[in-house]
């Protein structure tokens, strides 16, 4: 059994973050099958051999989606920043800087910085405003 | 290359990130209404309009006995204020000046942060946007001139957005001067007069150019939402030997879902 989901001595961690790094592991895993599925897609010619691998990766599409969740639920910074991307049109780059600059609500995103270099924007977002 | 040409700006790495920079400065303090409503976006600059949510039933049909109805949809504005930069100044800056002039820059910049601001709070009909000052269901109150009322003008907001059913954290956009009138004055035993309204609200007070007195209103959710296409960028117009010519554009609509969730100060 591996331990490879392990960056630092495994007795050397609390228990949240050995759950949540073996939760990572997981979302790593049903990444990977979901792209080895897909490829698998690609080429199988066989109909009823297509059929089983889709309801397969759509198997797989749901357990990354807890996982996803999970962590999400467990580490609420992550949670903001994903709310801002995740789910809507217009441009991903865009939306990520606006919503790290939001959801960090300061620090490095408050200073003054070169546009996004895809979409010119200055990522003011909502956070923008004097406020006291 | 997008919409904003900035390629084919003779400006240097250096030269965008100083401009940049300065614009972001510029803007950000003074972007007032994004603070204090919902924000949506950016959605890119493809965003054409704001899902109302609404159709309107149509009087003729391509077919008889079939009903007919068409969505309805708030469109998004855009906003320009044009720059110009000396070419010489840049050139300059690539040699490691710090002293460039960018007053030009710093104007458009203050130009269209007070344009969104004041369309979302005094309104802008040809654009559709009713701002939450005109669109509320509250008659305006006076805040007056002298600070000693501030407090008691803003707890009777409070109370009346209270009275309606809608609930806190409220924030409060202050206009240029009431807002220095308040960051100057302490009352009765010292305390500022700044701390004593934000106890009242619950929320931030925002400093807003552009905007008469000051609006009280709810930062709940849900009661006013900015939707954003392109949020404010820096785009390329053209140039000769003396200068480059530039803007600073952004795209959005507002839309007031509640007006009964805000009141509007006057002065």
């Amino acid at each position: 059994m591996g331990f490879d989901q392990y960056h630092e001595p495994p007795h050397e961690l609390p228990d949240e973050t050995r759950t949540f790094a073996r939760m990572c592991a997981s979302l790593t895993e049903e990444a990977e099958a979901i792209g080895w599925y897909e490829q698998r897609l690609a080429v199988e010619g066989d109909g009823d051999a297509a059929a089983i691998m889709r309801d397969a990766q759509g198997e797989e599409f749901k357990h990354f989606s807890m996982d996803l969740e999970f962590l999400l639920r467990r580490k609420p910074l992550w949670r903001e920043i994903a709310r801002g991307i995740l789910f809507q049109t217009g441009d991903i780059v865009e939306h990520g800087e606006a919503s790290e600059a939001r959801a960090t609500g300061g620090g490095e995103q408050d200073e003054a910085g070169p546009a996004d270099e895809r979409s010119g924007s200055l990522g003011i977002g909502g956070d923008a405003g004097s406020v006291r | 290359m997008n919409h904003l040409l900035r390629p084919l700006a003779p400006i240097s790495d250096s030269g965008w990130e100083l401009l940049d920079s300065e614009a972001k400065q510029r803007l950000t303090p003074a972007l007032a209404a994004r603070r204090l409503v919902d924000f949506s976006g950016p959605h890119g600059w493809e965003h054409s309009a704001t899902n109302l949510g609404r159709a309107e039933a149509l009087v003729t049909s391509p077919q008889g006995d079939v009903g007919a109805s068409r969505r309805q949809v708030l469109p998004l504005v855009e906003l320009r204020a044009d720059f110009t930069v000396a070419a010489q100044d840049l050139r300059d800056r690539d040699r490691g000046a710090t002293d460039v002039d960018l007053g030009s820059l710093d104007e458009a910049a203050h130009r269209i942060a007070v344009a969104e601001n004041v369309a979302v709070f005094h309104g802008w009909e040809e654009a559709q946007i009713a701002g939450i000052a005109g669109a509320s269901a509250h008659e305006p109150r006076p805040l007056g001139d002298d600070t000693d009322g501030y407090p008691r003008a803003v707890a009777g907001a409070v109370e009346l957005l209270l009275g309606g059913g809608v609930g806190g954290p409220y924030g409060m956009a202050l206009g240029r001067e009431p807002y220095r009138r308040v960051v100057e004055t302490a009352e009765h035993g010292g305390h500022l007069l700044l701390d004593h309204l934000r106890k009242i609200l619950g929320g931030p007070i925002v400093w807003t150019p552009g905007l008469d007195g000051a609006v009280v209103l709810s930062m709940r959710g849900g009661d006013f939402v900015y939707d954003c296409g392109q949020d404010m960028s820096i785009g390329y117009a053209r140039h000769d030997t003396e200068a480059v010519y530039l803007y600073i554009e952004a795209s959005f609509s507002f839309l007031v879902a509640s007006p009964d969730a805000g009141v509007a100060l006057t002065v």
